[in-house]
This record gives structure tokens, sequence and C-alpha cells, in this order.
């Protein structure tokens, strides 16, 4: 970023431009790179810059997003120096040229060679006891690959433990899933691998699938044409702004009633009903109150934890009414008359466990599923996010609402959907987990000394898995006689080292572990080996968002140091596998490790995606249809997977699924799942009597993820220099607690620190802290349950909470105004 | 001063030899003068915007700087602030076209703060301008103001932050 606030250089007419999806959230949206000689630029009259705009004069409103984080410049490998902009693209149909503040940084998080920038990981660097150093990979791979070919040879696959990474954007994409995935399933064969965000391999909609629902089952643009919205536990305007700007806002507003009356010539066609279900007055609630006005927005502020009650209570009142679709049901579903019966909550029943007085789960219904005034069935968007999927048993409730969609038919037609919003990016292809569903719940395994090497992947599990204090303490402990072994390995050889660490894990409790990530984190305190990964721009990534859109973002510049793509960081580990079995004359296990031969990430990209059978790919059998040049040719607009066929230089794809109601199942029909409202889980609800306040928790707009890039820009880290947590101001008050207080939360399970924020919107006995910050980590006081699957209760949270002082620094420098847009 | 001169003094300081004639042509007095060479700051103008004693508490008065096309407004919080200035250390000012996309902000009463309609970004002058949530990636342009204790006027001086719409905030 420049160092002048008040001035930033232009792109010339003859800068290259490259294609990138954003990085971050789930909605994909479409930048273009402009990248030029650092001693050039462009002037300001149209014909002198590359964007064709008049710099002489103010751009009015609208015209462009251009901000001083949008630039950079960055060094490349031969020392040659580039001035970068990073852009959002007009002609992109997702984010119609709009930025998110997450987004718009783009460019401020390349490596510059300077600044915070310098925290990226240049190369591999091993600690030595007490300190960390570089090396290279070759001895970095060695000590690697040998403490990994140890084990495989004592303990057997199932010993060597992996946190990893499974999804599109930074930290992923289908070169990087698939490199990993190979390296984990087909190479080493090892179970004891958990995904990202939570403890074990799963998929956090295995309940939508077992019913043969796909979770992104529409496009972003039915948002625009359905009569109601549905939100449940999902914040649209914090976590995936530009849907809820570019798609949902527009059908708030009216603007998308012509195209509703041009894709339905005989329906009525008015601005949307929106209804939220959520225990918390959200910031999106809020900002759609005021786009759509108070009359035309329902909030079902369910008491936590009791979604499955409330769409029982809604299918229930639904079939009363005869608003259910019996032709739909009777050709293309089965099993509904079981679910129903299982799933009967009468209207008293379901006010009185979700909270919800009856008129509004009544007005609920009538909105979203009586017939329209033009006689015709309702067209209903249900979007779903970390309400459900962090919700009170994650497979129950998707089951329910799942059931009560199908029995409106609320599937396969324009205008509809029931779709998880997303969190990060899509891009799985990988080989079948070698286990069974449920997989092994790794972090119990390592709490317990299972698990002897563990690879932390482009994740961070310190600051996201429930139990974390247990967790961390087990893996600080475990890491800890292996530091002690190495701290005496003066003069060691990477063989001789590979000797103590083995011995420090199969004879002494130890856990070898190694983090592969972009920055050190708060879990490479803990580890022993770090390798340096890269991110989109610095390789070729593909990846697909929530409308199952796949875009090629282009490499522009080199990584920092020797870093490099993580696919291509699986092929080095595999290959130094496969010499050291072929140079001990093991043909079986050098096999194994063979097929990594890859020089760049489109090789991994055409051996994994592009060769879709037998693996688990979001490209389906027709993934081979996509090359590298045709994505590049089908630019920030991409293609919507499955690819229908390649013709006249374009890739074809799918807008929706379903609409010819072939589900994903054996017969083809949508399966009905029973799923009896079934109240709290011990666990949980034991702490619950127990404390006083529900800790809710998830993203704010601000911070992406673990904010391993925010936290080192000014722009974030001022705003947030600790995880804020929204109090309601009276209890806040009982607990001489103010705004910009440090308070800790405390039960069972952990205590945590957070920073108090004072806000009406929360209700009493409520909270709503941010999740997976480095500052004050929630999952410190998340309980170990899970649901079936082994997904998590994030949201199932109760603590106390008490003041621990007063920041005087951050009642100076934050500011603790009202995040609400509205404020009366 | 000589053509010759300015063009060296605007290579110098970053800025588009293009914008020149722009500047000349903006009538402000100080954008006539030279800066020695080696500036780094762009030439502000120093514009008398209000009498400090004539500003009401929570009520923002619009005003344009450093040009007649950027919309700015100064306010007078009723108690200091950061960056504040004036007899009280409550007085400051902003560009109010947002920065994510510019469209106008308006203050807002209740909460204190400036708001934008388009995307709902919410800016707090009371922190410097801070995002309090929103789209942007730049907290709110500051207007620097001097006080003249003298006849209690309130000067712009120069701008923190880049304006919406802008490659420089000199057009």
């Amino acid at each position: 970023m420049t160092q002048y606030r008040d001035r930033i250089p232009l792109p010339p007419p003859d800068a290259r431009r490259t294609n990138m999806t954003c990085h971050f959230c789930i909605v994909g949206c479409g930048y273009h790179v402009y990248k030029w000689p650092e001693n050039r630029e462009g002037g300001r009259a149209p014909d002198e810059n590359a964007l064709g705009l008049d710099f002489r004069k103010q751009i009015p409103a609208l015209g462009i997003i251009m901000t001083p984080p949008m630039h950079n410049v960055v060094t490349d490998r031969d020392g040659s120096r580039h001035h970068i902009m990073i852009l959002p693209d007009k002609q992109c149909v997702v984010n119609q040229g709009l930025s998110s503040t997450r987004g718009g940084q783009m460019a401020s998080v390349m490596f510059s060679g300077e600044g915070a920038s310098r925290q990226r990981l240049h190369y591999p660097m091993v600690f030595t006891g007490d300190d960390w150093v570089e090396t290279n990979w070759d001895h970095a791979l060695l000590v690697y690959a040998g403490v990994t070919k140890r084990l495989l040879d004592t303990s057997g696959p199932d010993q060597i433990a992996f946190n990893a990474f499974d999804h599109g954007g930074a930290g992923g994409g289908f070169e990087n899933t698939w490199g990993s995935g190979k390296l984990m399933f087909s190479a080493i064969g090892t179970q004891l691998v958990r995904i990202h965000n939570r403890p074990a391999y799963n998929s956090e909609c295995h309940a939508t699938r077992d019913m043969g629902i796909g979770e992104l089952n529409n496009s972003y643009e039915d948002s625009e044409v359905a009569d109601t919205l549905l939100f449940i536990g999902a914040n649209g305007y914090e976590t995936q702004t530009n849907y809820f700007l570019a798609h949902a806002m527009p059908n708030m507003t009216g603007k998308s009633v012509e195209k509703k009356k041009q894709w339905f010539p005989d329906e009525t066609a008015e601005p949307a009903k929106v209804i939220y279900v959520d225990p918390r007055r959200s910031l999106t609630l809020s900002v759609t109150e005021h786009i759509a006005g108070k009359d035309n927005v329902l909030h079902l502020a369910i008491a936590p934890g009791t979604d499955t009650a409330l769409f029982n209570g809604l299918l229930t009142y639904v079939v009363e009414k005869g608003w259910h679709d019996k032709d739909f049901i009777d050709a293309h579903t089965s099993g509904f008359e079981e679910a129903l019966a299982a799933n009967r909550m009468d209207l008293k029943a379901c006010s009185k466990v979700t909270g919800v007085p009856v008129a509004d789960i009544q007005k609920a219904a009538e909105w979203a599923y009586a017939p329209k005034a033009s006689g015709q069935r309702k067209r209903t968007m249900h979007g779903y996010e970390k309400g459900i999927i962090w919700g009170n048993d994650n497979y129950r409730i998707q089951s329910a609402l799942v059931d009560l969609v199908l029995a409106t038919h609320n599937v396969g037609r324009r205008g509809t959907g029931v779709v998880r919003m997303g969190g990060h990016q899509e891009g799985y292809a990988r080989p079948p987990y070698p286990g069974g569903r449920p997989s092994k719940y790794v972090d119990e395994e390592i709490i317990k000394g299972n698990g002897k090497m563990l690879t932390v992947w482009a994740t961070n599990s310190f600051q996201s898995t429930l139990n974390a204090e247990e967790y961390r303490e087990a893996v600080y402990r475990r890491a800890g006689i292996v530091r002690d072994v190495i701290s005496k390995a003066r003069g060691a050889s990477a063989v001789e080292l590979t000797d103590l660490i083995v011995d420090a894990v199969e004879n002494r409790g130890g856990l070898f572990v190694v983090n592969i990530d972009l920055y050190r984190t708060k879990l490479s305190d803990a580890a022993h080996l770090l390798l340096p990964a890269a991110h989109p721009g610095e390789m070729n990534l593909t990846a697909m968002n929530g409308e199952r859109r796949m875009r090629l973002s282009e490499r522009f510049m080199d990584p920092p140091g020797d870093a490099k793509p993580d696919c291509l960081i699986a092929a080095d580990i595999a290959n130094t596998l496969k010499a050291m079995y072929e140079k001990e004359g093991n043909t079986k296990m050098a096999k194994r490790f063979a097929g990594f031969d890859w020089k760049t990430e489109e090789d991994a990209f055409n051996d994994g995606f592009r060769k879709p059978e037998g693996i688990d790919s979001q490209g389906g059998s027709t993934g081979g249809l996509a090359t590298y040049d045709r994505l590049r040719a089908m630019g920030t607009n991409g293609v919507q997977l499955p690819i229908k066929e390649y013709k006249d230089g374009k890739l074809i794809g799918t807008e929706m699924i379903y609409t010819d109601y072939k589900f994903d199942t054996k017969d083809g029909k949508a399966h009905f799942l029973p799923s009896p409202w079934n109240g709290l889980p011990g666990t949980v609800e034991a702490q619950k009597k127990k404390h006083r306040f529900w800790i809710n928790n998830g993203r704010t707009n601000h911070i992406w993820q673990t904010a391993y890039h925010d936290r080192y820009l000014p722009f974030r880290r001022d705003r947030f220099p600790m995880s804020p947590i929204e109090m309601n101001p009276e209890d806040a008050k009982s607990l001489g607690i103010q705004s910009g207080d440090i308070v800790e939360l405390h039960n069972d399970f952990g205590s945590a620190f957070a920073m108090a924020y004072l806000e009406p919107d929360i209700a009493k006995g409520q909270t709503f802290m941010m999740f997976g910050y480095d500052n004050g980590v929630v999952g410190d006081v998340v309980t170990d349950w899970t649901d079936r699957n082994l997904i998590p209760y994030y949201k199932g949270t109760w603590a106390d909470i008490r003041k621990v002082g007063t920041m005087k620094d951050y009642k100076r420098t934050v500011s603790f105004k009202r995040r609400r847009f509205l404020s009366a | 001063m000589t053509d010759l001169s300015r063009r060296r003094f605007l290579k110098a300081s970053g800025v588009a030899a293009t914008a020149g004639a722009a500047l000349m042509g903006t009538g402000f007095a100080n954008a006539q003068e030279p800066s020695p060479p080696g500036a780094t700051t762009l030439p502000y103008p120093r514009e008398g915007i209000a009498k400090a004693g004539g500003l009401k508490v929570d009520v923002p008065m619009p005003f344009n700087y450093p040009d007649p096309e950027s919309f700015c407004q100064i306010i007078k919080t009723g108690r200091p602030v950061p960056g504040g200035v004036g007899p009280d250390g409550d007085i400051v000012a902003f560009s109010t076209q947002c920065t994510h996309n510019g469209c106008p902000l308006s203050y807002d009463k209740v909460a204190r703060t400036f708001k934008c309609g388009c995307h709902f970004s919410i800016f707090d002058p009371e922190m410097r301008g801070q995002m309090v949530d929103g789209q942007a990636t730049e907290n709110l342009p500051r207007i620097l103001l001097e006080h003249d204790t003298k006849d209690d006027t309130l000067y712009a001086v120069a701008v923190e932050g880049l304006i919406y719409g802008r490659q420089c905030n000199l057009l």
C-alpha cells in the first residue's frame, strides 16, 4: 500500500490484466488484477489509464471502487518490483462491480517484501528447541518424510494425523484439495484426518445429501426472483455481502419485479417478503428492515437451539392448510407420511418450545407457503448457514428443514432452493476418505494420546475447534516432549533427528507437529517444522462459489522466498517418500507414493479434477471438459458446475440442479427423513442450567476467518484489537461492564477473554462473540458435544461473565457506536 | 513560477503531469503557490469554513473542500474527541462521500454516526472517521482543521485519506 494516503497510482493502458476471484468468502466476487512496472504510472485522461476513466474530474458515485488498499507494490523473485491494483469487475455477474470490505483489501495482503507482508513464511523453518531457524526444502522434506515413513512402517497410517483444509479460495482450491487428498488418502492412507473447523472428516451437509439434495442447488439469481426469502441462522450482509447486496437486495426493493414478470408471466410479481429465523437481531435483519420496510420483514426470534421444533411446527401447519404439493410428493419423493407423523407438532407446542408467538408462525407459513394471489405455488428461497451448520444437532435440524422444503416443492423451480449460504468457497476433489461414517473424532484421539505426527495444513485448530482449551493443552504438552528432544539434538543429521523424534513419539507420548501455512499462526507455537505455502495470485487456482460457479484465479506474481502451492508441497512429500522406499527396494510402498510427478499446479488439476472417475469431485463426471485455457477464456464469470458441454468456444454450465427432479439417491427420489424435535443435548443443557449467558458466536463483517491476514492490517486490527462480545446494556450494567472493558467468559470447559461491546439489539441473557480470532478464542468455552457425524454445536455455549478490567487504549481507539443500521 | 518548475514539482510529488492544468484551474490562491522542491505533501488550499462559535452541537454543516466537487461536513460533537479542534476540542470534519462507492453520507443524530444508504457503511466522526461497520476498506477521509483563536475562524488545511473517486485529492 502506498505511503501517501491522498493519492494512488493508476495503471497505464498497457498494464497486464488477469482474472482473480476473491480469496475469501463463499460468494467469490470477480476482480481484475492490473500489474505494471514500479517506475511507471498511467495518466488521468481516459486514454492514459487502463481503466478508461477521466480522473481529471470527480468520478461520480457508483462510478468505480478504487481505494488505497486495492493497490500495492510487489516484489517478484527476480527482484523486479511492480505496482498491482486489484479492482472489482463490473462485468462479473456475481458482484457486478461491488467489493466487500474483505475482498476490497486483496492487494494489501499480497507479498510486497515490506511491512506486515514480511510476516509471510519465506522458507521452511525448523524449531531447534528454543528458536525457529530457516532451512531448505531438502532438509525439511527429509525430516518430514523420514518421520512419516518410520511411523508408516512401524505404527501404520492411522498414527499420522492431519488437520486439513477442504475448501476453495485461499488455502484450498481444486489443485490443492487434490494434491493434499491424494497424499493423505491414497498414498499414506490415514483415517486420522479432520477438516478445517471441525474435529473429524465429515460434511456439514450430510442430512440434505442423504435426502438426495446437494446443498448448493440454485443460482444467486434465484434470490432475485423468489417471492419469499427465508434465511435461517444466516447473516448475509456480514458474511455473504455481495450475494446480499447484488442479488437479495434488488428483490427487497422491488428492483427485480420486472425480471419476475419476464420469467413468470402468469404469476403475481411483488417485492419479496423476508423472514429471518435467528435468536439474535442480526445486522442483516436491521439492514433488511431499512431496505424492505419493517412490514415486509418477519423476525422469528426462536429460543437458541429450537430450529427443529420451528420447522416441524411449520410443516404440520402447512399440511393442515393443504399448502403442501401432493403431486410432487407422490411423483418424486418417498417417506412423506412417515416423516410427517414423526415430526408432527401443533402450533401451540411449537410456540411453547420456540418462544415464537403462534400468530408469527402462521404469518411465516403464509408468507412462504400459501398460494400466491394469482393462484400458483409460492417460490421460496431457503438460505441457511451457521445457525444450522453449527446448531443444535446439525443432522436433525437440516432434515427437519429439508422435509419442509420438499413438502412445499421448493426445489427444482427457479426462485426456490434450500441452500447453505456458505463460509469459504468450495473446491473439493479428493480420493474417497478411507474410513467410515462417522469418521474418527481426531481431536479426541489427540487428547487421548493417539496420533504420533500431526500436520496442520492451512487451518488453525487452536482458534477454530470446540473444547479448544483441553485440545490446546494436550497438543502443547505432547509437542513439548518432542521439543525437549529436539533441543538436545546438537549436530544431528536429518536421519539422526528423525530417530530422536520417532523415539519421542513412539515411546514417550510425544506428538510431532508440522504446520503448512502462509504465516506462523497461534498453532505454530506448538510446531516443530513450518512449510511455506502460496495463495491465489502466487499460483493458478480454481474454485467454485455458492452457486457452483468455477473460475480460474490466475497467477500474476511469485510467492515469497521458496514458498510454493500446497499441491506441489504434497508432491514433494510424496516424491521424497517414494525415493526412500525405492532406495530400500520396497516397490509396493514406492508405488503408493507414485503419481505425483507434477511440475505445476495445472498438472495437479489435470490429474484430479479432470479425471473424476473413482474420486469425490465437485466437478462431477464432466470435470474433464474444464481446462485452464477454457476457464481463462470464461473470465470472471467462469462456468457453473456441473459442466454440460463445451460448445462454440464456451463452457456451458448448470444454473439450477434438480429441474428434472432426478435427485441424488439410488432411486432418484428425494427422501424425507423423520426428524422429531429432540431438545438440547444433555451436555449443553447442563451448561445452560449452570450459567447465566448464552454465548452465541460467529463471524463479523470486518474479519475473515482466523484473521490470518487481518491481524496484520491496521484498518482491521484497530477496529477489533480483541474479539468483541456484544452484550445487552442492562446485563452489562448489572456486572459493572462498559464497552471497551475486557471480560472473561467461563464455564466447565474453559475460559475465554473478550472485549465488551454493548448493543441494545442483543436480548437479555444473550451475547454474540466473534468466532475464530487470535486474541480471545470462543472455542475455549464450547462443549465437546457433537452430532452423530461429529459436527460441533458451537452455538450451544453457555457461560458466566466477569469483568476483568478496563482497557483505556481500547476506549481511546475503538468505536463502540452501534453496528446496526437502524438506530431506532 | 515557470511551467518547467511546476512540472518538476508535480513529478517530485508523485502527481501525474496532467494534473497541472486542472490544478491551475481550481482558483484557490494556495494551489498556485509552489511547494518547496522535494515536498511529498500536496499543496492543499487553506479555506475558511466556519466560525467555531457558530456551530451547534450535533448539527453538521456542509461545505466543499478542497474544491467544489468534494462534499464534506463539519460537526461539533459536544465532547472532546480525537483530532477535535476549537475551544472545546470537539470540532471535526470529514469527506462525506462514502469511501466505498462514493454515495453521500448522512448524519444520524441518534447513533451519532455517518451512514451510507447505498451499501450501509457506518462511520464514527468521534473516532477519527473509523468504519463502524460496512463495506469500505478505508475510514472516512479527515479534513484537517485549524482554529484561529483571534477571529474564531475554522480553516480546512488538508485532507488525510483519499477522497472517493479520485486518483489524487487535488483534481
